[in-house]
């Protein structure tokens, strides 16, 4: 078993409203100094046997397809861990 | 002339569309998002709603849709396919028209009658407006910020293919205002703006909304 973790954010150029209405509540909390907020997903795929290239392949595949929109969306995919520990993500 | 309308778990304004269909003289026809079958249809219309609960991205699992895979094929072959509101987001997720559509600016939901000019009257559901008629319909949606790249932005303006602009203030966020888009071929509209419910004086804001729908007919008995 390998665990996969997708990142999914917003592209930069690209307005995030949910980040603005998550950096406007932080004052109204007290918490001060958080100039922006970005709101993306996360995605955490466990996969059958090995993180192999081939399987990795096809979670880049999964990401630029489904799981984000290259259009507004960039992602991120990185291997957390295997069945041999405990995960470090 | 028999125009197809896709109900996705989730859609909201199937019938609405389907009566829009009627009433324009048209012979509306119920598709199943399960299917691999248009049902020989002479044009699509997907509907606006809350396909598979907008989970994911608005439209980003209904693209996967069985009946999807026809209507992409279709619209590739020159089918007319129309959508609004969560339909044009289910067609950017597609592909089949560029750009992206996102939350509102302002965060809110908006339910609105809104003013927009027709720009493109050349499209398979535009000919029965005259370049530049300003018309009124609702506008309803949280996710209707219409995005894009500059070039892509550009190319569309420089294209034609801006179909609808937004009149007297950018009610979403939109980019350049734009209310809705076509693809190169002009067989393919998304619209953010719902027509469906501006077909009848009873209900809405007027009839303002019926020449998308008597547009595709038109086209239909021309070809």
């Amino acid at each position: 078993m390998a665990r996969v973790v997708v990142d999914v954010m917003p592209k930069p150029e690209i307005l995030d409203p949910q980040g603005k209405a998550v950096q406007g509540a932080l004052p109204r909390l007290g918490f001060e100094g958080v100039s922006e907020v970005r709101q993306g997903k996360r995605f955490e795929l466990e996969l059958d046997g090995e993180a192999t290239d081939a399987r990795l392949a096809q979670v880049h595949e999964m990401a630029s397809t489904l799981l984000s929109n290259p259009v507004i969306e960039d992602y991120d995919v990185r291997v957390v861990s295997t069945d041999e520990g405990p995960g470090v993500g | 002339m028999r125009i197809g309308v896709v109900t996705f778990p989730g859609s909201l304004d199937d019938v609405d569309a389907q009566r829009a269909v009627r009433i324009a003289g048209g012979e509306p026809v119920a598709l199943w998002h399960g299917d691999h079958d248009l049902r020989g249809v002479d044009a699509v219309v997907l509907p606006g709603g809350f396909s598979y609960g907008d989970y994911l991205r608005c439209g980003a699992i209904a693209r996967f849709a069985p009946v999807m895979t026809e209507v992409v094929a279709a619209a590739k072959g020159g089918l007319p396919v129309l959508g609004i509101c969560n339909g044009f987001q289910i067609l950017c997720e597609s592909h089949l028209l560029p750009g992206a559509l996102i939350r509102n600016d302002h965060r809110k939901f908006g339910c609105l009658d809104q003013v927009v000019r027709i720009e493109n009257t050349d499209t398979a559901w535009t000919t029965a407006y005259d370049a530049g008629q300003e018309v009124t319909i609702v506008l309803k949606n949280g996710e209707g910020s219409f995005v894009a790249d500059q070039h892509t932005l550009d190319l569309l303006e420089g294209e034609g293919r801006v179909v609808a602009r937004y009149v007297g203030g950018n009610p979403n966020g939109s980019q350049r205002a734009i209310a809705g888009v076509t693809n190169e071929a002009g067989n393919v509209v998304g619209l953010m703006p719902h027509p469906e419910h501006a077909v009848e004086d009873l209900c809405g804001p007027g009839t303002d909304g019926l020449g998308f729908f008597s547009s595709a007919l038109a086209a239909l008995q021309r070809a």
